[in-house]
């Protein structure tokens, strides 16, 4: 099942849902017929896009938007902030090409401060898609929380069979002694590249999907802190305020320490097609696990596909 | 003086009453003070028994700084005890210098200028797609119209035919430090409407005639949104502020305070330290 199936099946059938978009509509093309008066596009408004989603969740509705990631993110920041933040609406932001997943349109477009800028604002929650599945199964429930949500879609596919989501947990991949990678989002994808390469060098890996950012999962980090010798904090996402952040501030919270590489950005990425940005960043799964190892190998990096979308 | 008339006098004695001891946006206040009784007394579909019904009419007081004007008139219809006007600013109430829902009637904070025309936006949206008959009216100052999402919202307005929201403009020409034509001008600001769509009026934003003329008018087109330019003067009431660039934030002496009530009722005009003009 696609994110736009199970849209259209919640919408269709709820008339709580009114869904929204300003001008961004390539996950949502076929909702206009489905759901009539109840399809909103703003045009290229996002903030007005946020302010009038306010407006219906104070009628009762759940507006679900879409926007590029940085735009809902960073130009309509205010508007989540304090139409949806400050009274608690249920504005339900679909961020679309985070990341990464921006790939070749270059810095404007790259959200890579979205965790960062909206987990620091009271009330709203944060999650990110490892893939299609763990994203379709974890929608409705976002959906049907009381909160604002910001959501970082990702729509690729990948062979993983995700367990059920629950707000506020990290699904466990695998557990390890040496080494736990904690992801989130596209990077999923390398993650499970680099933990299977890390496995044939003879490593105990571990490896999170911290898909839940905000409520986080503290216990699961708490947990791998404990018994893995090195923690990974890898993320399509500036070290600055993401994951790395988030791992810092539970274990300093709680008194505990560990031994955390951050594995992020510290600059925008170079603009290119994502298997390109991917190698040239050093992102890739090999690349990922080698330098975990401090050497190289021989192991062979998969293809990665190209995004679906190149908005 | 006509019943309403004499509403709006008691609702601006609660402005300037509340504009000691800390201040408020006084001459802000003071020019949105008839639309606003106008609003509640006499077009809105609002009252103490309805604040939940969702067929209730809708007020967003997009400007927000102009609060005072708005809890003096619930204090004078009934929405709110007029003793609590005595805790402006106070730490154990909520009423301050902008709006928050925590006083019932209040739909929506603002504050942030540019924000309500949007959020009016939803409701409107909303109302239209459930086949209500109820009113959405967003009050908006003049220098409030520098941001861009008030025009956005008025041509999403036109392109989902919201005949049923109503954009009033409070036109006092100043913005917080001086006047809008002199910084960011507005005007043709009837003929900037009327190219973005709506339908539009412009009225004297003191005249309840004026003003009961144009609201009977509504909806002004079928499938416009509907847009009434007040024109009304910062300060009204108290020609000592008025229309002044340099009355926006006022903190007046308890003396001050008594010798404007009197301004107020025509006896006498007032003489004001320069201290008590505070720029914000």
């Amino acid at each position: 099942m696609s994110y736009e199936e199970l849209l259209t099946e919640l919408a269709v059938n709820d008339e709580r849902y009114i869904v929204m978009t300003a001008e961004n509509r390539a996950l949502i093309r076929n909702l206009p017929a489905k759901l009539g008066k109840r399809f909103v596009d703003t045009g290229i408004t996002e903030q007005t896009m946020v302010g009038a989603a306010a407006g219906l969740a104070l009628r009762g509705r759940i507006p679900v938007l879409h926007a590029l990631a940085s735009f809902l993110s960073m130009r309509a920041f205010e508007f989540v902030r304090t139409d949806a933040g400050i009274p608690n609406l249920p504005v339900k932001l679909s961020a679309f090409i985070p990341g990464f997943l921006s790939d070749g349109n270059g810095a404007t477009h790259q959200a890579i401060e979205d965790v960062s800028i909206m987990r620091g604002i009271p009330n709203v929650t944060v999650f990110a898609a490892a893939d299609e599945q763990d994203l379709v199964g974890m929608i409705e429930t976002i959906w049907n929380s009381p909160n604002p949500a910001y959501l970082r879609i990702n729509t690729r596919k990948t062979d993983y069979q995700h367990t059920p989501f629950e707000i506020g947990k990290a699904e466990v991949i695998s557990e390890g002694t040496d080494v736990t990678i904690l992801t989130y989002g596209l990077l999923f994808e390398q993650a499970l590249i680099a933990t299977q390469i890390l496995k044939d060098q003879g490593l105990s890996v571990g490896l999170l999907n911290m898909r839940s950012l905000k409520p986080v999962d503290e216990q699961a980090i708490l947990k791998v802190a404990g018994s893995s010798k090195l923690l990974v904090t890898l993320e399509d996402h500036f070290n600055t305020g993401g994951l790395y952040s988030i791992v810092a501030e539970t274990l300093l919270k709680h008194g505990a320490t560990a031994k955390v590489m951050p594995y992020g950005l510290d600059k925008w990425f170079k603009p290119a097609l994502l298997p390109d940005v991917l190698a040239y960043e050093g992102f890739t799964g090999k690349q990922i696990a080698e330098k975990i190892l401090g050497h190289t190998t021989n192991a062979v990096q998969p293809t990665i596909a190209t995004p679906e979308f190149a908005e | 003086m006509s019943e309403l008339e004499n509403i709006a006098f008691k609702v601006r004695q609660h402005i300037i009453r509340m504009s000691t001891d800390g201040g408020c946006f006084v001459g802000a206040s003071l020019s949105a003070t008839d639309l606003i009784v106008y609003l509640y007394t006499s077009f809105l579909n609002i009252n103490k028994d309805n604040l939940d019904d969702p067929d209730r009419d809708y007020l967003f007081l997009s400007k927000g700084h102009d609060v005072p004007a708005l809890y003096g008139t619930f204090a004078e219809i009934g929405l709110m005890d007029p003793e609590r006007l005595k805790n402006h600013l106070s730490v154990n109430d909520n009423i301050y210098w902008h709006p928050n829902t925590k006083i019932p009637g209040i739909e929506f904070h603002s504050g942030s200028l540019g924000h309500l025309p949007s959020v009016a936006l939803g409701v409107a949206i909303d109302i239209k797609i459930r086949g209500g008959k109820n009113k959405v009216v967003c009050i908006l100052g003049d220098g409030e119209l520098n941001e861009g999402t008030c025009w956005e919202a008025v041509l999403v307005a036109n392109a989902y035919k919201l005949d049923n929201l109503i954009f009033v403009i409070d036109r006092n020409q100043f913005q917080a430090n001086m006047a809008t034509e002199d910084l960011i001008p507005l005007e043709p600001l009837h003929d900037k409407f009327t190219a973005f769509g709506a339908a539009v009026k412009r009225i004297d934003g003191h005249s309840f005639d004026a003003l009961n003329d144009a609201f009977s008018a509504y909806p002004f087109q079928e499938g416009k949104l509907n847009v009434i330019i007040a024109d009304t003067v910062r300060g009204k009431g108290l020609p000592s502020i008025s229309a002044r660039a340099d009355r926006w934030f006022c903190n007046f002496t308890h003396e001050e305070v008594e010798s404007l009530l009197k301004e107020l009722g025509g006896d006498t005009t007032t003489e004001l330290t320069s201290e008590t003009l505070v720029v914000r």
